[in-house]
């Protein structure tokens, strides 16, 4: 499997893909991944395991709060992997989402090695852009881990386009300025940034930043290639736990369904 | 007498270092930008501004006739013998950075960049704070040229720091308190970057130190080398020579760049920069980023910095507000590796002992931070003996400091402290 073969899937079954994140260990090890297969079972095509940092500048205050949280219950590089690991046994599809400086300390080639042998499929990096990836670059082509860089509404046409050329299996755009946490209303530039993104790529365009309910991921189904939620997840896991993401994954993979495919741009 | 200096406030700006990083701001390994691409846009804005001013005749000029009028440039150099006999005899002479307009050397950088973001055509800053020193630097600056002024400051540091809140608040900005993480300067720097991250369109980071992503540790560097260039010409017509070495202290390390940078390609000159050893390295609370952390990402730069083997940032903690962070600029980083400048920690107690010195032997009270590099000073003459002349960057004045202080020396009770705006009672620093 990889995150092409994600994409494939969805394809053939005429709709778009749904991305739900959770941070690894929050609120423990096991908790996590009962969370995350949860979040599988409810109809996520596609994990993000996060990885808890302790300077996590683009989240907003529910990511912040379940980081600490999984901090301070002691989550480890290791554990993460070892999350990835028991998702992907259990027939999950992941990626981790992380913040650069704690793969830069594991050693970005052995983290690259790790992630791939424990069978993630990828890394997106909120805080790395490729003009500082070049050894970034070069451990995910011989892991074979696909790397996801971010566009966001303010990037020059020139920055999309160098964004995407280094980008493999999709490009992960910010539907707002701003930090994550769940919105009313997904932004207006949300269908502008990936209309922007799409000459400059045949890679799936997912959406992330604000999305919380059905009719929202209907709404950017209806534009991107992937629907990403992320807060809205971490508050089902706080509130109700499995059953509570499980319950949202259903309900979110039931907009994406109603927006069927994609309309072309 | 008056200093006779013939530097120019625009002069670090104006004229290239032999130093700089490169076209990505790359200082060797340091340095760039780790962001998010959100980010890049306005960091690229940033740069061109920056490049265009300081080749502008105009912006040279109003940033030159500010610094005159407004900070009270030069500021003096200070002969300091009676410290200097509590240093093996040392010639201590001391670089006024604490007589400037605001009180430290950090409305160098500030009157420039606001004048920048002038020229952006944006209306709002945002800025980081520890100590208080660049929070009350940045509202004084948005006072003087009608900007909105939003300071992030962490509660930790609000309470301790309480009088620089009042000031700022007094000066029309608005101090918001960050409660999350250590709750220190570390986190008021992420609180900053979220909200730029959402308001870019319409705000400037004003960020106080030499450290964050291309160009910040550049501009800030130019905004203060003035320090260092009259600093040089000070020293030369009053002593005639060189100084033996030249100190500060570091947290970000903005003053002890500005002043090393006149002396950097002068083999001759040591440049030492002096670190929070807090309660003493061995017990690892300090925030000696230089002498004992390792290369990591954070805050937008590569650099030195203070995390456990897992890349979570550590606390740092120090007495002084200004110095309690566990990073620092990445220029530091690499004059550390290539062996020009040297780093060391001072602890708590030596501070607090050199901040009681320099005030009952030379009538000068400084901040907490400048007392480290005073102690440094004091450690470094006793060292080098009578015949060296030592450079001190004197980076602030202690004012904002006196309740700590009178509580570590046991001057006042703990109940009799002043309470900050909201009722909280000085927490830290008694410990006598």
């Amino acid at each position: 499997m990889t995150v092409a073969d994600v994409f494939a899937c969805c394809a053939a079954d005429d709709r778009g893909a749904l991305v739900g994140y959770l941070p690894a260990g929050y609120p423990t090890v096991d908790d996590s991944v009962d969370l995350m297969n949860a979040m599988v079972e409810g109809g996520c095509d596609l994990i993000e395991v996060g990885i808890p940092y302790s300077d996590p500048v683009m989240d907003g205050p529910t990511i912040q709060v379940a980081a600490e949280t999984a901090l301070r219950n002691g989550i480890r590089l290791r554990d993460v992997l070892t999350v990835v690991e028991r998702i992907s046994a259990a027939g999950g599809s992941a990626v981790v989402m992380t913040y650069f400086n704690p793969v830069l300390r594991y050693g970005v080639d052995a983290f690259a090695r790790d992630l791939a042998s424990a069978g993630g499929l990828g890394v997106i990096t909120p805080d790395l852009i490729p003009d500082e990836a070049d050894e970034w670059l070069a451990a995910s082509q011989t892991h074979g881990l696909d790397r996801i860089f971010l566009v966001a509404p303010s990037s020059t046409e020139e920055r999309i386009a160098s964004t995407v050329a280094a980008c493999t299996g999709f490009v992960y755009a910010t539907s707002i300025m701003g930090v994550t946490g769940a919105r009313d209303s997904v932004a207006d530039v949300a269908p502008e940034i990936v209309a922007r993104t799409r000459p400059h790529t045949s890679l799936p365009i997912g959406v992330g930043l604000g999305v919380r309910s059905a009719a929202q991921a209907e709404q950017v189904a209806s534009f991107a290639d992937a629907v990403i939620v992320g807060s809205a997840f971490v508050t089902a896991a706080t509130d109700r736990g499995t059953d509570g993401v499980r319950d949202l994954a259903a309900e979110l993979a039931g907009g994406v369904r109603r927006a069927g495919t994609r309309t072309p741009a | 007498m008056a200093s006779t200096t013939g530097v120019k406030p625009s002069d670090g700006v104006a004229n290239r270092s032999g130093h700089d990083p490169d076209e990505r701001g790359h200082f060797g390994r340091y340095g760039g930008r780790f962001v998010p691409e959100a980010l890049v846009a306005a960091l690229d804005e940033l740069s061109a501004a920056y490049e265009k001013a300081r080749h502008d005749e105009e912006f040279l000029a109003e940033l030159d006739r500010l610094h005159r009028d407004y900070t009270g440039r030069p500021s003096p150099l200070t002969d300091a013998p009676k410290l200097g006999e509590h240093a093996g005899g040392a010639r201590i002479l001391l670089k006024r950075e604490d007589l400037n307009h605001t009180g430290s050397h950090k409305i160098n950088n500030v009157l420039g960049q606001a004048l920048l973001t002038k020229r952006m055509g944006k209306k709002r800053v945002i800025a980081e704070t520890g100590a208080g020193q660049h929070g009350v630097a940045t509202a004084t600056a948005c006072a003087l040229l009608d900007l909105e002024c939003i300071v992030y400051m962490g509660e930790v540091d609000t309470a301790r720091q309480a009088l620089n809140v009042a000031r700022m608040r007094l000066l029309g900005a608005t101090v918001v308190p960050v409660k999350t993480g250590s709750r220190t300067l570390k986190d008021a720097i992420n609180e900053a970057l979220r909200d730029w991250v959402t308001n870019v369109d319409s705000t400037h980071y004003l960020l106080g130190t030499v450290a964050g992503p291309h160009p910040f540790p550049v501009m800030v560097r130019d905004f203060h080398r003035v320090i260092g260039m009259e600093a040089r010409e000070q020293v030369l017509e009053r002593t005639g020579a060189l100084p033996d070495a030249v100190v500060a202290c570091v947290g970000g390390g903005s003053n002890a760049i500005g002043i090393f940078h006149a002396f950097i390609d002068e083999p001759s000159v040591r440049l030492i920069g002096f670190e929070p050893g807090g309660d003493g390295v061995e017990t690892g609370r300090h925030g000696a980023t230089l002498a004992e952390g390792s290369p990591g990402a954070l805050h937008g730069a590569m650099s030195y910095l203070l995390q456990d083997e897992d890349g979570q940032t550590s606390e740092s903690y120090s007495i002084s507000a200004g110095l309690d962070y566990p990073g620092v600029g990445p220029e530091h980083a690499l004059l550390k590796d290539i062996g020009r400048a040297e780093y060391q920690p001072v602890t708590d107690a030596e501070a607090m002992e050199a901040f009681s010195l320099l005030s009952r032997t030379e009538g000068i009270i400084p901040a907490i931070e400048s007392a480290h590099a005073v102690a440094g000073a004091i450690r470094l003459g006793r060292e080098l003996g009578r015949d060296a002349t030592i450079l001190v960057n004197l980076s602030g004045r202690g004012d904002k400091d006196v309740d700590t202080a009178a509580k570590w020396f046991g001057m006042i009770a703990e109940d009799e402290s002043a309470e900050d705006a909201d009722g909280t009672a000085i927490a830290d620093g008694g410990r006598a």
